[in-house]
């Protein structure tokens, strides 16, 4: 028989994961949108350590830091990075309790307690961020 | 057609569920240089052990004895059992399920941290141990994960057992056809140990899975060995009209009432006992089930069970439980009722009807688990010993298949280190060809008649009003001409599937025959038992005989598929028979 | 008149054909049907020639389980009328090679389980003749209890795309069994399943899409459980770097 059958040895048929197997699975698609936010958390650190090194080194390198960063294609790279800082934080904060089960007096501490503990530790920081530099 | 390489061990175990895996782990223990393998239809996570909800009962408490387990049983079973291997079941039954306990099953404990125990049916004492309500897949989980650890266990999952191999009044091995690849292959092995349950699928409604086809007892009868006291069917009086499932004992033992149409408790009226708010040991709900399910018959015929689209059912009440007890002692009792009923027991009524269950009739071994025909072993719901006698009480199947898996293990290993090396023997090749060529005969027949699910439906049909709760000699006798009439059908069956890869139609049609073997011994001995005892009802004879009857059945086939039935004096050594007590 | 509804069923037949094919059948609708008896129907009456497994069907034994209108599902506990008027798609379980029609090869599985040495490791000589049971208090049952109660039915596998693409990934349940013992206070063999659970095929190969857990028919929560095996490793490694004397 043409259809590789030999009595007693079925052959199993192993479908292929197709290359795009995350786009049609909504579950999928923002697990993926979540790993790529890695990169824009990547970007946003160079960013940081670019504006540092820039006023490291003086006024100058500060200016031209700054008229760099006011490049429209500059401006529109922050902000996509901006969302996906925000969609990474919000989604792994969303995550920790799985990760971290915490027993306080015998009983566990609820997930919306952790997840909240994380927000609210984000807000705290920002909060001391923006009284450091605007206050 | 070519011969299958054969496969060749010292203890072949049939049946991968509680009392298999026990059974391959005692082999091994019992001596690391014995080739132990399991083989099983299914996958050994799938076995119906799984399913078990109630408990396992094991003497603990400091104000229990095994004296009281031992009579609890005995008198449960109506005087039926042999009461020698009961009291070497209830002594050895705590012991296993503390073996159990130290190989990691997450039996639920009191507050100080020692295994907790609820009260059951049936039982003077608080002796049954429990897993939330999920005691058998606890079980089960920590026997077949523990099993891992023996590397001299080989396992041959998905492979179906189709003949014992006898030759020269000894068995030899087994013919199996592997599902995946529908190859036919002859396993030789020193000793055999049926462990493949029960056979609930031969009645309409039942608590148990597709897989419980009663297949081992049909190894057995096929091969020479009696099978015991098969007119005793255990109906559990709780389980869901359409689909069976089982809403577990445990619900009872924690409060639960069993109400008619007119919200009465109904079990008041059948002398086992008065209704108190809380539930009294041996009494009410917590009855005998054999008796709590003829009451379910007698309310219907009194017109005060509820009428429900799938047949009658009375109610099972929950409500006074309350949430909290219902999620620590009874979560998957909600689970089911929700996802099957749509009912939230906390708030709504159950509804319930008796199911069959359990078998307590079964392949016949000694207090080992060894069956008359050398070399083979039986234990679990497939054998009978007898400690169940007429009537099983609830939570002592699971401790059963660890107690007499163990010693079925233990005694086929010695078997087998004693028995004759296979050289010695005659050659096995030929025993089994004729097996071979009859299956695949019977995979390429062409033509017949009616499909499989017909002579099933008939088969359903015929037995629970043959041989149901209430038995007469006329119901007896036109169900056993109807399954003789079955039989004859089944032989012209039309085979629908000729493929070899995973052909389920082929293996339910094997599985039919079994089902068919197994039905014809319930009627035959129903019919030549004229008494009433436990859970064999006879209207004709309503009455416990013991002068005439206090015996095991023992039925074997003879030619021309007829059969011979004696009668085996029942063992008794302490317990004289007496009358059954509940309620006071 | 009774209302139908159409189920769409994955087949194959090694013996006839080289891939899957479909075929449609129209069954009643039964308000109180799950998707398995559907199947039964079809069998019993309309194809006999359909396989598939199942044995329970109340949701413990694990068999039953497919991919339901592209979810994977237990068909025992799935009832037709969620998915009315239909069609229904019915496929065999992702990521596992399909022997026949909806019947998957588990095998690999069955040989990954015993790496994570799932049972409960102690030393102790009195195992098979225990005086008395080894005490554990409800919390402490409670630690470990949700992992426990696993039915291998699978459906994780089907759910995680780690699984997919990753041959050697233990997977979602392995490791949430694994846990189960790690974190049982009797069991004394955290120490023994490190290396596998540390491996690149243990936890680390999980990516927490989570999946798992979603598709998970008890609850067991595996993600949680595997992410809470990295912290226990990447707590280890750390601890065996700045204090290397110290044995766990």
């Amino acid at each position: 028989m043409s259809l590789n059958y030999t009595e007693f040895h079925p052959r199993w048929y192993r479908p292929r994961m197709p290359v795009f197997w995350w786009v049609g699975r909504r579950s999928y698609f923002i697990f993926v949108l979540r790993e790529l936010s890695s990169v824009f958390v990547a970007w946003s650190v160079v960013f940081l350590l670019l504006l540092i090194s820039a006023i490291g080194q003086g006024s100058k390198q500060y200016q031209q830091f700054l008229h760099l960063s006011s490049n429209p294609w500059m401006l529109a790279l922050n902000v996509i990075t901006l969302v996906f800082l925000a969609f990474h934080a919000i989604t792994w904060f969303n995550l920790a309790p799985q990760a971290m089960v915490i027993r306080l007096r015998g009983r566990r501490v609820p997930p919306s307690r952790v997840a909240g503990a994380h927000f609210a530790g984000w807000a705290l920081l920002s909060a001391l961020v923006a009284w450091l530099i605007l206050g | 057609m070519a011969a299958e390489a054969g496969f060749a061990h010292d203890v072949l175990v049939v049946g991968a569920g509680g009392a298999g895996l026990r059974a391959a782990i005692a082999a091994a223990e019992a001596d690391a240089r014995l080739n132990v393998a399991v083989v099983s239809k299914v996958y050994p996570m799938r076995s119906h052990t799984v399913s078990a909800e109630g408990g396992a009962a094991g003497v603990i408490r400091s104000g229990d004895s095994f004296e009281e387990h031992a009579h609890d049983t005995v008198s449960g079973g109506d005087w039926l059992c042999d009461q020698a291997a009961v009291e070497a079941f209830v002594d050895e039954a705590p012991k296993e399920l503390l073996r159990l306990e130290h190989w990691g099953c997450p039996w639920s404990r009191e507050p100080d941290g020692r295994v907790a125990v609820r009260p059951f049916g049936g039982m003077r004492q608080l002796r049954t141990w429990f897993a939330a309500d999920k005691t058998g897949f606890h079980m089960l989980h920590t026997l077949f994960q523990t099993s891992l650890r023996y590397e001299s266990i080989t396992r041959y999952d998905e492979w179906f057992v189709t003949k014992l191999l006898v030759d020269d009044g000894r068995v030899r091995g087994v013919v199996a056809i592997e599902l995946m690849s529908g190859r036919i292959a002859t396993i030789v092995a020193k000793a055999v140990i049926l462990c493949t349950g029960g056979c609930g699928r031969v009645y309409p409604f039942t608590t148990n899975a597709s897989i419980k086809t009663g297949d081992g007892m049909a190894l057995a009868y096929q091969a020479g060995a009696p099978l015991k006291d098969m007119e005793f069917v255990q109906y559990h009086p709780t389980g869901l009209p359409f689909t069976g499932i089982l809403i577990t004992e445990a619900a009872r033992a924690e409060g639960g009432w069993l109400l008619n149409k007119d919200g009465y408790r109904y079990l008041q009226d059948y002398a086992l006992g008065k209704p108190e708010p809380t539930p009294v040991l041996r009494s009410m709900e917590l009855g005998p089930r054999d008796r709590l399910s003829q009451a379910f018959v007698k309310e219907v015929e009194k017109g005060r069970a509820i009428d429900g689209p799938y047949g009658p059912v009375v109610h099972l009440d929950l409500r006074h439980l309350g949430d909290k007890v219902i999620e620590a002692k009874l979560p998957f009792v909600r689970e089911l009722c929700l996802a099957y009923e749509g009912i939230d027991p906390a708030r709504q009524l159950i509804p319930v009807r008796p199911v069959v269950h359990y078998m307590m009739g079964g392949v016949h071994t000694d207090i080992h688990g060894a069956t008359p025909l050398a070399g083979l072993y039986a234990a679990g719901e497939t054998a009978c010993v007898s400690i169940n006698g007429a009537n099983r009480l609830g939570s002592n199947s699971l401790p059963e298949c660890l107690v007499f898996g163990a010693r079925a293990g233990r005694a086929a290993a010695r078997y087998a280190v004693s028995a004759a090396s296979s050289e010695k023997l005659a050659p096995i090749g030929a025993l089994a060809t004729d097996e071979r060529r009859r299956l695949d005969d019977l995979l390429h027949r062409e033509g017949g008649r009616e499909s499989i699910s017909a002579i099933r439906t008939e088969m359903h049909r015929t037995i629970e009003e043959g041989a149901g709760i209430y038995r007469s000699a006329d119901s007896l006798a036109k169900a056993g001409d109807k399954l003789r009439e079955l039989r004859e059908r089944y032989e012209r069956v039309r085979i629908e599937d000729h493929s070899r890869t995973f052909n389920t139609a082929f293996i339910a049609t094997l599985e039919l025959s079994s089902m068919l073997d197994v039905a014809e011994t319930i009627v035959r001995c129903a019919q030549l038992r004229e008494e009433s005892r436990g859970a064999h009802q006879r209207t004709d004879f309503p009455d416990r005989d013991d002068k005439r009857f206090l015996a095991n059945s023992l039925i074997y086939r003879s030619a021309d598929r007829g059969a011979r039935v004696e009668y085996l004096p029942v063992t008794i050594t302490r317990w004289p028979p007496a009358e059954r007590v509940y309620g006071r | 008149m009774t209302e139908h509804i159409v189920l769409q069923v994955a087949r194959y037949r090694p013996e006839r054909e080289l891939e899957p094919t479909q075929q449609e059948y129209e069954i009643p609708l039964r308000a109180e049907w799950a998707v398995l008896d559907g199947l039964n129907h079809i069998k019993d009456h309309l194809d006999a020639t359909l396989s598939y497994r199942w044995s329970c069907r109340m949701g413990i034994c694990g068999s039953c389980g497919m991919t339901v209108n592209g979810e994977p599902r237990l068909t025992c506990g799935t009832f037709l009328t969620d998915y009315s008027p239909g069609p229904i798609r019915i496929e065999p379980l992702h990521h596992f090679p399909v022997i026949r029609d909806l019947v998957v090869e588990i095998g690999d599985f069955m040989r990954k389980l015993p790496e994570v040495k799932p049972w409960l490791i102690r030393d102790e000589d009195s195992v098979m003749q225990p005086k008395a049971e080894l005490l554990q208090t409800p919390a402490e049952l409670d630690e470990f209890r949700q992992y426990s109660m696993c039915i291998n039915c699978m459906l994780c596998y089907s759910a995680c795309p780690v699984v997919g693409l990753e041959e050697d990934f233990l997977g979602p349940a392995i490791i949430a069994l694994a846990q189960r013992y790690n974190l049982d206070s009797r069991d004394e063999g955290a120490q023994a399943r490190m290396d596998v659970l540390s491996s690149a095929e243990g936890v680390w190969g999980c990516t927490f899409v989570g999946e798992c857990t979603t598709a998970c028919p008890k609850g067991v929560d595996p993600a949680g459980a595997i992410q809470r095996y990295k912290l226990t490793a990447a707590a280890e490694s750390l601890r065996s770097f700045l204090l290397p004397w110290r044995s766990a």
